[in-house]
């Protein structure tokens, strides 16, 4: 490729030479290279030996907007030429976006219109499976026991270890902090009732509900969303199967039920990992470990945490199930589902949770 | 069994190809040879591995025995950076598109061409994309939608555009009509011929669909008994009286479509050219 020294002369422009093989893998360069040359041009294709849509492209391109002449085409060049001119129409590539500040103002808006929507959804799922329920307490034949126990195996017993260990270690760490800044005052002994009420009121729950959230929560929303797409609840419906009964109400009761125990079991595993850390760091024995416990825990502490339990699990379940449902298109908005599900029931469980500790200090149980 | 032409320039040759899936066994001595410049059809009933040959061919399966050559070079056990050489002279179109669904139409087209070509300008780029998605047919509002708003027919002439995004050689096509209203079916037919005797293409065609193989396959190969059990022009398979092609051809739609060509003045699997 090279210019025509003979044809440089005024106003007759100049002519350039293609040879070889003009495709994909030059096109950078012949892009640059016909740009560069002045105007009248002709170009001269009779040394070119293969060609494809790319390389008839540019000189096609090149006719269309400098009206460049095209000599020494040859039969297989000149029907390529004819293709790419045919296929040369008005097509769209990008999104139109209109710019700066009035896409923030209408991103907000639409984020905003989006976050209510889903709040009245979120209503109006609930008023679904209470309606689920009722039509269950009519007709009890249709509670699908096997299911529900189905879910309590995959809830509640396989969640036995993780939640297990997780609130051992966390009592070991509660222990161990609160030892250290106690010590200061030589007040080590109340470490005791820094695990015993800190554990059984709050955190046993609450770091059940997250661990939960995330293990149950997410797949309830991520089998749900998977169900939608592959027409699963289309399938039911048509039957007559109400997905209500026979997918959500399952979830709802079996993280209602679950919820209670495993934070309970939360609760003994953290004061397990407290007393040991105790007994072995600051010397205290078991058996006094347990009885300065049995002093200090009020019984209305383990009742704040087991009654806080099933509501979390409700709210869990619910979040999942109804982020599942929403599920329409495609692959990517499971994940993104799962996610939001996860986000919105760790938030609703510690909104709750505040609202929780207000209303029990302010009825007397401190 | 029909062999090749006698001028056949072979693109794609399988020897002796075994593939099995545990016990099972799918594929065992299979034999294919695929000319330049014909559209080769490739028919089998449920289950005799028309997708795993042609997985086999484009390097995703491994086989366990026997060889495979594409465009002159053997595609097992080879580096990922030389066999990169040989997949930029392919297109492949998938059964579902499987086009990237985070993706617009314009970008998927736009991918293969990036990864081969990082250094082109983004407006060439943009036009060699715009073309590419009007030559597969598709409206010119699609370049900046996403797979999950299009149609079935759609997906699939997006997926065609980004097989031809490179200018292949050679294009794989596995049931490019199933799924498809048979308005759309012939319309996609056309344009698979039309553009595959504009571009030279080869085409590796696998197909259930019998107006297909009588619209526009050059020569069909038929899979049955874990092998190719017959390759050759759907007359020539005719004259074969293996039960399954009879069956195939001569039942209530093989006569239906074999029809169907005939009042079209198609020329019953000659090439057309």
């Amino acid at each position: 490729m090279e210019r025509d020294p003979r044809q440089g002369g005024k106003g007759s422009g100049a002519t350039y030479r293609m040879a070889g093989s003009i495709t994909i893998s030059r096109a950078a360069s012949t892009a640059r290279e016909i740009a560069a040359e002045p105007d009248p041009l002709t170009i001269d294709l009779s040394g070119v030996r293969n060609m494809d849509t790319v390389g008839a492209w540019l000189v096609y391109r090149t006719v269309r907007d400098r009206n460049a002449k095209v000599v020494g085409a040859s039969e297989g060049a000149k029907s390529l030429l004819e293709q790419v001119a045919e296929a040369d129409r008005p097509v769209k590539v990008h999104p139109e976006e209109s710019g700066g500040f009035l896409r923030v103002l209408r991103e907000l808006g639409e984020w905003v219109a989006e976050a209510g929507i889903t709040l009245v959804g979120l209503l109006g799922f609930f008023g679904a499976t209470l309606i689920g329920f009722a039509n269950l307490i009519k007709r009890p034949k249709r509670f699908r026991l096997n299911a529900i126990i189905q879910r309590f195996d995959v809830v509640g017993v396989r969640a036995l270890g993780i939640i297990g260990l997780m609130s051992f270690l966390i009592g070991i760490v509660i222990a161990q902090q609160g030892s250290v800044q106690l010590e200061q005052f030589g007040a080590e002994i109340y470490t005791i009732n820094l695990i015993g009420r800190i554990t059984v009121r709050e955190l046993g729950t609450l770091m059940t509900a997250i661990m939960v959230a995330g293990r149950s929560g997410s797949a309830f929303a991520a089998q749900l969303g998977t169900m939608k797409i592959t027409e699963e609840i289309d399938a039911m419906r048509t039957i007559g199967v109400s997905p209500v009964e026979a997918l959500v109400i399952p979830r709802l009761i079996a993280s209602v039920i679950m919820m209670p125990l495993l934070a309970f079991w939360a609760i003994i595993m953290s004061l397990l990992g407290g007393g040991i850390f105790v007994w072995l760091d600051i010397g205290i024995p078991p058996i006094t470990y347990i009885q300065r416990l049995q002093e200090v825990i009020p019984l209305h502490d383990l009742w704040i945490g087991l009654i806080k339990a099933p509501v979390f699990g409700f709210i869990i379940a619910l979040a999942g199930c109804f982020q599942g449902m929403l599920v329409e298109s495609n692959s990517e908005e499971v994940g993104q589902r799962t996610t939001t599900a996860v986000v919105q029931s760790i938030f609703l469980v510690i909104v709750l949770d505040a609202v929780f500790a207000v209303f029990f200090s302010s009825i007397g149980w401190k | 069994m029909i062999g090749p032409p006698k001028d056949c320039d072979p693109i794609i040759t399988v020897r002796g190809l075994r593939n099995s899936f545990g016990e099972q066994v799918i594929h065992e001595n299979l034999d294919l040879t695929v000319c330049r410049g014909e559209i080769l059809g490739v028919v089998g009933g449920s289950g005799t591995g028309k997708s795993v040959l042609m997985r086999s061919i484009i390097g995703l399966q491994k086989p366990d025995a026997g060889d495979v050559e594409v465009l002159g070079e053997t595609m097992i056990d080879r580096d990922e950076d030389e066999a990169k050489n040989i997949r930029r002279r392919w297109g492949i179109l998938f059964q579902n598109g499987a086009l990237f669904s985070t993706l617009t139409v314009a970008e998927n087209v736009e991918v293969p061409i990036r990864e081969y070509f990082p250094y082109l300008d983004k407006q060439l780029l943009d036009e060699i994309a715009s073309y590419k998605i009007a030559m597969s047919g598709l409206r010119a509002d699609a370049g900046p939608k996403y797979p999950s708003e299009l149609s079935g027919g759609m997906v699939k002439r997006a997926g065609l555009a980004r097989a031809l995004a490179l200018d292949p050689e050679l294009l794989f096509l596995d049931e490019p009509t199933a799924g498809l209203d048979p308005i759309s079916a012939a319309g996609f037919d056309e344009l698979i011929r039309s553009l595959q005797k504009r571009l030279e293409l080869t085409v590796f065609l696998i197909t259930h669909d019998l107006d297909t193989l009588y619209a526009i396959c050059d020569r069909v190969a038929v899979l049955a008994d874990k092998k190719v059990i017959a390759v050759g022009t759907i007359p020539e398979l005719l004259a074969l009286d293996h039960p399954w092609i009879q069956e195939y051809f001569k039942g209530p739609r093989g006569r239906a479509a074999a029809d169907t060509a005939e009042q079209h003045g198609e020329m019953i699997g000659g090439s057309g050219a």
